[in-house]
């Protein structure tokens, strides 16, 4: 409890916001190849044997990586209960729709082998497809319009009320702006599959998978540059009007919002954080020249690193906004205001600082154990273990 | 009742959580047993027992992928459906998620693809230590959410910031060692084992019927029975913790779950049976056992247990108390830190009867406007509606204490009568395979719905809960999920009958080899035990 005394809630509130970008990060690096390599599935193998070799790739490593998913919305309710409230409520039919696509990729995986009936695995091919590509494009379409200010209030009791009727709610997310973040996002995963494919198959497959990544790959540094500037250009951006209070209570009626600036000033304020969209340049330009040569294991990292890149551009640009609201701006949630007591994140620190390590080494020790690629060989001549 | 939001909410809630909690026991248990299995192998280097642990494991498997896809909708759904209880309570509530997230789902997640893809990959003692972090990465899942349900049900370690407008942690430990949430993980465990137990029975029993895979069957009934008997136990054992934990911090559920309109003089007796009937609030045709409900709710003889009457009219104060903080909750809210400190005093000398003013919000927007009429309505939905509670706790206690005769039945004959099952016997193992999964749900449905009319217990009641949706929003989801779920209900239960009339398919021949030896090996008894252990002559070629 001597600890407690030293960090200072203002500390909490930033260390808790970088996790924030961690797990969001690490769900992107790892499920994200799953997602993409799902998305990628009935394009790169024709074959059922093909099917089963890309499935099996991501076969048993699929489920610990979901949980960075899992452990995303965890951390939220407990770091940002606010944002954990506004954001899933607010985004009803979108989150339906991804916990559809994300439920069918578990079942896909297990039950796919179960049969022989090719009917049977075909249809579970395409749910793989959608348990990939469905929410690799919305997770961008919501970071799209988390951009644009999201229109909710907040009462004085601090209950979301989010306005519009419930087909705008749905289909009002599909505007122009976010829909090129969702490609951004969609491309960025479908090529970062793709780099997981050419590590862990050879062959046709191999081949297949980095025609495909390549082209991906190009779609999303255009798209991100494309985003860039439209950002610039045709979306407003959010400041605090008065400097803000770092350790107060978290209410974010307390402060005062405007909206008259753009996003971008961020990068005059604090201009080393052009690094970030740097790195995304960078990491997918790498990732797309190594794809299109010989790279394995560098391809992958370089992917890595671009996904970084790209996530962290968006926080970063944000800061210290983590939703903005369209209707009513001074409900918008920041850093500030919108996180845990002082106690919790003192706690869940604590706890993640155990655990969080323990997590990595493990982890790292299960994929040394399944280091290697995956051949037509192995699944047929396994096929009661594999999938 | 009209229809609302609300209600929507609930029923989505209800039946995702339950359909989540259909895999989840089988999970929790057959993870266990599984690992006993292979546990056994290594130690003996039986080849039968790397068959059982691979048969049971693919059970296990198809169960469990079915756990985790319904489970990502349970962890996404208190931001979807209950956002503003999410705002009010996650400061608490969050904390047990995350951890759970943190060190049990990480766990269980990334072994269990090393448990089915390692064989050939590790060592048999790595494989059986992977198997062993399996099963405890899914108890120790279990822990925490029951952490966090425990803490709905008896929120300590937190207060209320006028601030923030919403519950705080005050004590971590508090929130850790909660006495409901010990006894309830403690029974909710137990629950699961005897389902996988019951399970295992059950089909091993068909097997037997069948004449089929007789030495597999044999000592998975062997295992069952050993496990299930113990669980069994455990589970009524714990269930009477349950009741006491529950009759010290929720004495509206104890009271309404025994039917009992009024309070009894010390030591109240417990109904066996008897038709409540909530408007008269009479039950009608009862059958009294004497003393044994004062047992259960108090441990004593002499204490009393209130009967629903007055825990109403003690409601009804609370909720004058409450509109006396609520009064100055304003008053502090609006201030801010300029507020007079007659006010703040009076806040916090009512500040834990809040949440029943809030049950006016139902009738009035502004709680203070509330006439008798509405205050004594607010009272009156404390209570819960009293059958379905009845009822589900006599089914769950009736099943509780048939698991224990059946446990101890096949404990016996597998121990002292060499295996030798009755038919009848066998059919009725067979028969109660359900049953198991129909006493969780009833559980559930004595813990949540008793706890009604409050998502967290004397906090934040349920009708404020939820989210700001239109009907159509979650009655759009509801039928989503209802479809969704079905379909892939009967294609885990197709699976999983496939797999059980298959039967065991690997390491088949090595398996039989072995076990022909074995039997010869037994028919020939009365030979020096050393001769046992060496490698057994191979049969003739
Ligand atoms: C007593 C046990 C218990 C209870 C009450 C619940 N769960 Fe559960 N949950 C489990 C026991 C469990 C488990 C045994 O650990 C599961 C079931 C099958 C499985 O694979 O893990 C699981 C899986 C599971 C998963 C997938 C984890 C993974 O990917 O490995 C999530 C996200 C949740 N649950 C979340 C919840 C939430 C938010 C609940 C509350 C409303 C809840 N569960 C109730
Ligand atoms: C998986 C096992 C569970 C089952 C079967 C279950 C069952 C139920 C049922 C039947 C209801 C509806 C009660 C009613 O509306 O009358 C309900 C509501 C609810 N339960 Fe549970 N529950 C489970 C686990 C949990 C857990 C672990 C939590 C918290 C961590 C939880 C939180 C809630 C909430 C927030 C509601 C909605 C508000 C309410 O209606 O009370 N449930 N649950
Ligand atoms: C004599 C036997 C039993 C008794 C006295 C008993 C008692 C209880 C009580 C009082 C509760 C409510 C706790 C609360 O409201 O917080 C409960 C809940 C529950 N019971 Fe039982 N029970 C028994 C047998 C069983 C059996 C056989 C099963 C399943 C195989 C089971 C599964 C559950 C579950 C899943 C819950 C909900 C979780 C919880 O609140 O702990 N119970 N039980």
């Amino acid at each position: 409890m001597i600890l407690f005394e030293f960090v200072s809630f203002e500390l909490l509130r930033v260390v808790w916001w970088l996790l924030l970008g961690v797990l969001l990060i690490a769900f992107a690096m790892t499920d994200g190849f799953d997602m993409g390599t799902g998305a990628l599935l009935p394009f790169v193998a024709r074959t059922d044997v093909e099917r089963r070799v890309v499935i099996n790739t991501v076969g048993p490593v699929w489920e610990g990586n979901q949980v960075w998913f899992i452990l995303g919305g965890g951390s939220i309710f407990a770091a940002w209960p606010p944002l954990y409230a506004v954001s899933f409520s607010g985004f009803y039919l979108a989150m339906f729709t991804i916990l559809a696509a994300l439920i069918l990729r578990p079942v896909g995986f297990k039950y796919r082998s179960k049969r022989d009936d090719p009917r049977w695995r075909t249809a579970w091919d395409w749910a793989l497809f959608a348990g990939g590509a469905v929410p690799a494009l919305i997770f961008g379409v919501a970071v799209g319009n988390v951009l644009q200010g999201v229109p909710f209030r907040l009462t004085d009791d601090l209950m979301p009320i989010y306005e519009g009727t419930f087909y705008g709610k749905f289909l009002g997310l599909l505007n122009p702006f976010a829909l090129l973040a969702g490609i951004v996002s969609f491309s960025m995963l479908l090529m970062h599959g793709a780099a997981w494919l050419a590590l862990k198959t050879e062959g046709d497959i191999a081949r297949r998978a980095r025609t495909y990544g390549t082209a991906a790959g190009a779609v999303a540094i255009g798209g991100f540059a494309l985003a860039g500037l439209w950002l610039a250009f045709g979306v407003e951006g959010y400041r605090l009007v008065n400097p803000a209070i770092t350790d107060g209570p978290s209410n974010p009626l307390y402060s005062e919002v405007a909206r008259d600036t753009s996003w971008l000033a961020a990068y005059s304020t604090r201009p080393w954080i052009v690094i970030a969209p740097i790195l995304g340049f960078v990491g997918m330009t790498m990732a797309l020249l190594k794809l299109r040569g010989a790279g394995e294991v560098s391809a992958l990292l370089w992917s890595k690193l671009g996904i970084l890149g790209v996530i962290s551009s968006v926080g970063l640009t944000m800061f210290p906004f983590i939703l903005p609201s369209s209707i009513d701006p001074r409900s918008s949630l920041t850093v500030w205001d919108s996180s845990s007591s002082h106690m919790t994140l003192f706690v869940m620190l604590v706890v993640t600082a155990i655990f969080l390590p323990l997590i990595l080494a493990y982890t790292a020790w299960v994929y040394k154990v399944l280091w290697g690629k995956v051949t037509e060989d192995d699944v047929t001549s396994n096929s009661n273990n594999v999938y | 009742m009209e229809i609302g939001v609300v209600e929507l909410s609930r029923l989505q809630f209800a039946m995702t959580a339950m359909y989540h909690f259909l895999f989840v026991p089988l999970t929790l248990g057959l993870s266990v047993i599984v690992a006993i299995m292979e546990t056994v192998y290594v130690m003996t280097d039986r080849p039968i027992w790397r068959q059982m642990t691979k048969f049971w494991g693919t059970l296990f498997g198809i169960n469990f992928v079915l756990g985790v896809a319904t489970g990502i909708t349970m962890e996404f759904q208190f931001g979807m459906n209950w956002s503003y209880y999410s705002h009010y309570v996650g400061d608490i509530f969050g904390a047990p998620l995350a951890i759970e997230g943190l060190m049990a789902f990480f766990l269980e997640a990334t072994f269990v693809g090393l448990f089915f893809f390692g064989w050939d990959k590790l060592t048999k003692l790595q494989h059986m230590v992977v198997a062993w972090l399996v099963a405890v990465g899914s108890n120790f899942s279990a822990l925490w959410i029951l952490i966090a349900n425990g803490w709905m049900q008896n929120p300590v370690g937190a207060a209320f910031n006028p601030e923030t407008m919403r519950m705080e942690m005050t004590s971590f430990a508090e929130v850790l060692f909660n006495p409901v949430a010990q006894a309830k993980f403690v029974h909710t465990v137990s629950a699961g084992y005897v389902t996988a137990a019951v399970f295992v029975l059950g089909v091993s029993a068909w097997y037997l019927l069948k004449g089929r895979h007789i030495e597999l069957a044999r000592r998975s009934i062997a295992v069952a029975a050993s496990f299930g008997l113990a669980s069994a136990l455990s589970v009524v054992v714990l269930g009477d913790e349950s009741g006491y934990t529950a009759g010290e911090s929720q004495k509206m559920k104890i009271a309404a779950l025994e039917a009992m309109w009024e309070t009894e003089p010390a030591p109240a007796s417990f109904t066996l049976f008897g038709i409540p009937d909530q408007e008269a609030r009479e039950t009608k045709y009862a059958i009294h056992i004497p003393w044994v409900m004062g047992l259960i709710g108090t441990r004593s003889l002499t204490e009393e247990i209130p009967g629903i009457g007055q825990l109403e009219e003690e409601n009804a104060e609370k909720i004058r108390n409450g509109l006396i903080a609520y009064d100055a909750l304003l008053t502090l809210r609006q201030e801010r830190d300029q507020t007079p400190q007659d006010v703040r005093d009076r806040f916090e000398a009512h500040s834990d009867d809040l949440g029943h003013a809030l049950l006016l919000k139902r009738y009035v927007d502004d709680p203070r406007d509330a006439t008798d009429e509405q205050i004594a309505q607010a009272a009156a939905d404390t209570v819960p509606r009293v059958w379905p509670l009845f009822w589900a706790f006599r089914i769950m206690v009736g099943l509780g204490f048939t698991f224990i005769g059946v446990m101890t039945y096949f404990f016996y004959r597998a121990n002292f009568k060499q295996m030798r099952f009755p038919r009848p016997a066998l059919w009725l193992a067979v028969c109660i395979i359900p049953t198991p999964w129909i006493a969780a749900e009833m559980g559930w449905i004595v813990a949540e719905f008793g706890r009604q009319p409050w998502t967290v217990d004397g906090i934040l009641p349920t009708a404020l809960s939820v989210s700001h949706l239109s009907v159509a929003d979650v009655l759009i989801t509801l039928i989503g999920f209802m479809l969704f779920y079905s379909v892939l209900f009967v294609v885990e239960i197709g699976l999983m009958l496939k797999y059980i009339r298959k039967g065991p398919v690997e390491d088949v021949e090595e398996t039989d080899a072995w076990t022909s030896r074995h039997i010869q090996r037994l028919s020939t008894s009365g030979e020096d035990p050393a001769a046992l252990a060496a490698p057994a002559p191979q049969p003739a070629e």
